[in-house]
């Protein structure tokens, strides 16, 4: 029995890994094995990557199969992480067309999740860069997916949670960058309304994200930073290496961290010493590298640890532009009554994904982590009440709380996923712990 | 803007033996970032080409050629060897087996397997790379064996006889072409992270990355070594082990 937790550390899951060590292993397994999902890297907040009775390790599906410099195509099996992927192509000239806030993922969980960046509004989502992918079927197939072929079951696995097949590999398109520089501004509003106008502007930068003070109040409530980011070019940089390497392990969070230390009056005061220095930033360019831009945390490695051995719950919902604003108000409203402190709240702007079960719709997302704890769990049903009324939903990465009538209002296409998966014979075979507790 | 290496007809080559292990396949990858030229001998040839696909992705314009060889048919070594495109600057052996140890002590062809993939095969296979050496007047034989060589123990004394007469071997061909350009290097890993440790439980200090691994592997074309423990906490390790009296290391459970 191995600990398979998800990144959030709530709830604690456990049970048998079984790891598979190249593409024909893989398909072994997911014809062998009942109750089954992939599992990369385990960066799923929830109890996404945790079978139901079998957790298929991926990681050693680590091949990069092909590359077309002339298309940008890229194939590589499942267990390619996008650190690698990164760390092989921007010296080259390439980077993913979207990436999430972390470059410790598997190819296999962006494309089951549909992973999106701080330029899905523009870009869209991981998912819509894919060529084509091989899906392992329970009933020992192993079918190839595209947008031509088995289209169906291919926008059924974009986005599908490893509950259609086990991925074993797939082609997808990066991008030219002259280097791996972004040319960040910084931009301050003051409250709510002006964060949501900044993100909403229609001349908005490729990359565009905001953090939110989720315990500011009154006429400070959704006081926020909004960072936009473009490719820099190479005479835009300063320093003599247009690739940087990224920082590794410089700092860490060595052990847990005693829970008490994580409070309303802690993150109160780091968030107005963040919002204060942000501040004085205002509308500055700087030129940074790419990883701190597009992956701080990563940085600072088990930060996860900074909630404590209770672990926290990360939330992220997704609101219909017409009622973000007054919805959004509501549940920081809510928030901050309740002193749930959240450091790490992210604003953003969606548009519609393609994939059956892909998170994004035209709207507004905030992504809050909370600390876990008794009293949370009320709260976040309040505020999924909220999401639900507007039009919204939750992203499945992230979720570890969300009820099944809550996941099924938040998801117009449930009845023709289940479908699908009833008809190729895969329901109950691949399952995970999120597909039991949401009744999938 | 992107560099690239000129690899040229006459790049250094390496030779890898046992091409699809973890550690074959990092040792592999490290040799191309340098411009070697890559041969990979494996049993496996579909899993070879894909190793092989992976090394020509990752490192630009890198030539990886695939050979089959299984370590156990010593006879069709020979042939393997002339079918080489050329004699290779440096081998690799990386084969190894840990198997079951107590299918091991009840199944003797099971267990002759393990001694045979672990010593009869690569002694055989570098003896005669060494001769192939000798007769040019240069090359590096590294042959990866194993802290399990240093002393047998109740828990691995199958695999461990097997990688301790490829240590003895090695040391034996050493000292024969001392007097040579032609190098012989033992390593041992220690405890590495891979398809053969998979699910077993590791010590974190003292267990390396196949990476690692190959990293010092690499590091021995510019730098003279005879025997070299990957990470150095095993170096006072195995001394102690190998220095407990048998009277005492016998009652021991290691």
């Amino acid at each position: 029995m191995k600990d398979l937790s998800g990144w959030g550390r709530y709830p604690r899951l456990s049970g048998p890994l079984g790891a598979a060590f190249d593409t024909d292993a893989a398909a072994e397994a997911t014809a062998r094995l009942p109750g089954l999902v992939a599992r990369g890297f385990g960066r799923a907040y929830g109890d996404a990557a945790v079978g139901r009775d079998n957790t298929l390790d991926a990681t050693a599906l680590d091949r990069m199969l092909a590359f077309d410099p002339e298309t940008g195509i890229l194939t590589a099996e499942a267990g390619v992480s996008l650190a690698d992927i990164i760390s092989v192509f921007l010296p080259r000239g390439f980077f993913p067309r979207a990436v999430p806030g972390t470059r410790f993922v598997s190819v296999g969980g962006m494309i089951a999740s549909d992973v999106h960046g701080k330029n899905q509004h523009v870009d869209g989502t991981f998912g819509d860069h894919v060529e084509w992918l091989m899906l392992a079927l329970p009933d020992e197939r192993v079918v190839r997916c595209s947008r031509d072929e088995n289209a169906d079951l291919f926008a059924a696995t974009i986005g599908g949670m490893g509950l259609t097949g086990t991925i074993l590999s797939a082609a997808f398109r990066l991008k030219r960058v002259e280097t791996g520089w972004i040319r960040q501004t910084t931009r301050v509003a003051g409250n709510l309304s002006e964060a949501v106008r900044l993100l909403n502007r229609t001349d908005t930068a490729s990359y565009t994200v905001a953090w939110i003070d989720v315990l500011a109040r009154g006429p400070s409530l959704g006081r926020s930073l909004i960072l936009e980011g473009e490719h820099a070019t190479p005479e835009q940089v300063e320093s003599d290496a247009l690739f940087p390497t990224p920082r590794t392990g410089r700092i860490g969070v060595p052990t847990d961290m005693p829970g008490w230390m994580l409070n309303a009056w802690s993150v109160r005061a780091f968030n107005e010493v963040y919002y204060r220095t942000g501040a004085r930033k205002a509308d500055c360019v700087t030129i940074v590298p790419w990883d701190s831009f597009f992956f701080p945390l990563d940085g600072v490695a088990h930060w996860n640890r900074i909630y404590g051995r209770r672990g926290f719950v990360q939330h992220q919902c997704v609101i219909p532009p017409a009622k973000a604003e007054a919805v959004l108000a509501e549940v920081l409203d809510r928030i901050s009554e309740k002193g749930v402190g959240s450091f790490l709240a992210v604003l953003k702007r969606l548009a519609p994904a393609s994939g059956l079960m892909s998170f994004p719709m035209e709207g507004l997302t905030l992504a809050l982590d909370m600390p876990f704890s008794e009293k949370l769990l009320p709260l976040l049903s309040e505020i999924d009440a909220l999401v639900v009324e507007a039009g919204g939903r939750m992203y499945l990465a992230k979720d570890a709380t969300q009820s099944a009538e809550t996941f099924a209002a938040g998801y117009p296409h449930l009845d023709r996923f289940r479908r699908l998966r009833g008809d190729l014979g895969v329901t109950g075979r691949m399952a995970s712990k999120l597909s039991e507790r949401l009744g999938l | 803007m992107t560099e690239t290496t000129p690899r040229t007809n006459n790049a250094r080559s390496l030779l890898v033996i046992g091409g699809t292990s973890d550690m074959g396949r990092a040792v592999a990858a490290a040799y191309a970032e340098m411009g070697w030229t890559i041969a990979l001998a494996a049993r496996d040839i579909e899993a070879a080409g894909r190793d092989a696909a992976d090394i020509r992705t990752r490192v630009e314009a890198a030539r990886v050629a695939v050979h089959h060889l299984d370590i156990l048919e010593t006879d069709t070594f020979g042939a393997f060897l002339d079918g080489l495109d050329t004699l290779p600057d440096t081998v690799v052996c990386v084969v190894g087996m840990l198997g079951d140890q107590e299918r091991a002590q009840d199944d003797p062809h099971y267990a002759a397997r393990v001694m045979r993939t672990n010593f009869e095969g690569p002694a055989l296979l570098l003896e005669m790379l060494a001769r192939r050496f000798a007769d040019r007047g240069r090359g590096l034989i590294v042959g990866v064996s194993s802290v399990a060589g240093d002393r047998g123990r109740a828990s691995n004394y199958v695999y461990g006889s097997g990688k301790a007469g490829l240590t003895a071997y090695l040391s034996g061909l050493r000292n024969r072409l001392s007097a040579t350009d032609v190098r012989v290097v033992t390593v041992k890993p220690g405890f590495v992270r891979t398809k053969m440790t998979a699910g077993m439980d590791l010590v974190g200090p003292l267990t390396a990355t196949p990476q690692a691994v190959a990293a010092r592997i690499a590091a021995l074309q510019s730098r003279r070594a005879d025997v070299i423990y990957v990470l150095r906490a095993w170096w006072p390790i195995m001394s102690i082990i190998r220095a407990i009296p048998e009277t005492v290391f016998k009652k021991l459970k290691l």
